[in-house]
């Protein structure tokens, strides 16, 4: 179950918004954190507390394939990202990095600040603060159990190598 | 089947596959750069992996920061180069590499029908021989590089029928940014944007380079062509043979079918921030640039280059202007020398830079200050794309970008 503060984002968040380029020439997790979502929410890194969870509108993560965009999110302590919509290749770079994304029509519903908790088993989203709930259609059963094992390279270890 | 079902449906060992499915396929060809390969590197070696599953078709390509812009990207191509040692994968050192999108077709690693994955966004680029080929993130690519495979799900295909005769100037750039223009940065969204029609079938191979390698700026998965004549003349050269027959069925079915007429369309130019800005060339009347930069991988191949020459010949670029010029490659570089058109880019007062993606991402080679402002042949203007948060980019071909450096300022080429 994961439960945190929804910080609000709009449409189109790009993989420049969420990481810029020149930030790139690094992969420690830490490091990318430090300078996420900077032009568009300076600090953010600083504000989040582990467990929170991204809600935007559509399009979220359109751009770069840049998987340093998922990690730079992840490593500021967020749980999870609903969204309206996701571009396609952040949406598998976040599954494969065992973050969930979770795509919700109503996600202008949910306003920063509000108190969230999102159940990924049973596919419900509890707004806490508005008393409202929404369902979501959960993966297929192979990418729910990426995720559940932190992510693709886990799962490649234990079907390949191990 | 469309034709990107039909090739992932024979990567899946299947006989027929259908938007929506989700399937595991083979690849032909697994590609990283030297901001993407580390992180692979890093999963792989997590992974307990001690062999790759075919050295052949892994390449490493170090074009994003390189020749290295500092100590920490120095330290990422050693570990491209140092994994590429061990697993004897192709690794394309300073001297050799090229802009990766423009390198591997012209090095024969891309063809009709082949299932092709990289760690970079652009790598839909190879659609335009005929190829499957999607941008993935640095973890699949891991993936790949063990087990030789990659999950996905079939994407629906978007049938666009480009048809009449192209206005003067209007190439490859012009018709994409068009294009997007038309249904927005995630307008294909997750689908395959197939490009078809007449002026397609006269479309040269850059040009066809060109639209592919933007189709992700719509937010497809992938971009294609059919292979035709103008394909297997192109493979000739470069010493592939190609298997015409791979076309899309009578009876396939698209989830839509965009008609669109090229007669109405004028060079376009998309402005900040978004590459579904676009407008014509002439609704910007008074846009004062301080930086042009001609490459990249949608726009650094030889005619691409040619094309700038022939608006530069004899012309000396603005005083307050900076002009950057960067082959794609080191054939296409060489090729520019033999041609005298590096001759006609430093007499009109522009540097050329050795390949390199530099600029495009704001890494090096080219980064602007705060208010700057440059006009490229890039493919993304999103906010602090070049440099500083607030500067603007705005996209476009060649020979808009050359006069402008020419005039200082965004303008149709014949107004020079």
């Amino acid at each position: 179950m994961i439960k945190g503060k929804a910080w609000k984002f709009g449409d189109n968040i790009n993989t420049d918004d969420i990481i810029a380029a020149r930030y790139l020439n690094t992969i420690d997790e830490k490091q990318l954190a430090a300078h996420c979502m900077e032009t568009i929410m300076p600090g953010f890194t600083m504000k989040v507390s582990k467990g929170d969870i991204i809600v935007a509108e559509t399009n979220f993560g359109c751009g770069s394939s840049r998987e340093h965009a998922p990690v730079a999110i992840k490593g500021c302590g967020v749980a999870a990202v609903i969204a309206k919509g996701f571009a396609r290749i952040f949406l598998r770079n976040s599954i494969n990095i065992g973050l969930p994304v979770i795509e919700l029509p109503q996600a202008s519903e949910i306003n920063e600040g509000d108190e969230l908790e999102v159940d990924l088993e049973n596919g419900v989203i509890k707004n806490i603060t508005k008393q409202k709930s929404y369902t979501f259609t959960k993966y297929p059963e192979f990418l729910q159990d990426i995720i559940k094992n932190g992510g693709l390279i886990e799962w490649v270890k234990i079907k390949h190598i191990k | 089947m469309t034709i990107t079902e039909k090739i992932i449906a024979k990567h899946s060992g299947k006989d027929k596959v259908s938007p929506g499915e989700f399937v595991e396929s083979n690849v032909d060809l697994v590609l990283a750069n030297d901001i993407t390969g580390p992180l692979s590197i890093n999963e792989f070696e997590k992974a307990g992996a001690t062999k790759v599953f075919d050295p052949d078709k892994i390449v490493l390509v170090p074009d994003h920061f390189t020749p290295c812009k500092d100590i920490q990207s120095a330290e990422l191509v050693k570990r491209l180069r140092g994994f590429a040692k061990k697993y004897k994968v192709r690794f394309y050192e300073i001297g050799k590499v090229g802009i990766e999108h423009a390198l591997l077709p012209e090095e024969g690693l891309t063809r009709p029908g082949d299932f092709i994955i990289g760690a970079d966004s652009h790598t839909c680029t190879y659609g335009a021989v005929g190829a499957f080929s999607t941008g993935m993130g640095s973890t699949d690519i891991a993936s790949a590089m063990i087990t030789g495979k990659v999950w996905l799900k079939v994407p629906p295909s978007i049938k666009f029928v480009y048809t009449g005769k192209r206005n003067k100037y209007v190439g490859g750039k012009d018709l994409i940014l068009y294009t997007i223009g038309k249904i927005g940065v995630d307008g294909a969204n997750y689908k395959s944007m197939e490009f078809t029609g007449d002026t397609i079938q006269n479309l040269s191979m850059d040009n066809r380079f060109t639209m592919c390698n933007m189709a992700i700026e719509a937010g497809a998965k992938n971009g294609i062509i059919e292979p035709d004549e103008i394909t297997a003349l192109y493979l000739e050269e470069v010493g592939v043979t190609s298997d015409l027959t791979l076309k899309s069925d009578e009876d396939a079915v698209y989830e839509s079918v965009i008609e669109i007429d090229v007669s109405k369309i004028m060079p376009q130019v998309a402005a900040p921030h978004l590459p579904s800005n676009s407008k014509n060339v002439d609704e910007f009347s008074d846009v004062k640039i301080d930086q042009v930069v001609i490459g990249s991988c949608t726009n650094g191949r030889i005619s691409d280059l040619r094309r700038a020459a022939s608006i530069l010949n004899g012309q000396t670029i603005h005083h307050e202007v900076r002009c950057i010029i960067i082959p794609a490659t080191q054939k296409i570089y060489q090729q520019a020398v033999k041609e005298g058109l590096v001759d006609v880019f430093i007499s009109a007062g522009c540097v050329i830079s050795p390949p390199t993606c530099g600029p495009c991402l704001g890494g090096h080679m080219g980064v602007l200050g705060e208010g700057e402002v440059s006009i490229a042949t890039t493919n993304r203007n999103f906010i602090g794309r070049m440099g500083h948060p607030k500067s603007y980019v705005y996209l476009a071909n060649p020979e808009i970008a050359a006069a402008s450096a020419v005039k200082g300022k965004i303008i149709h080429p014949d107004k020079i």
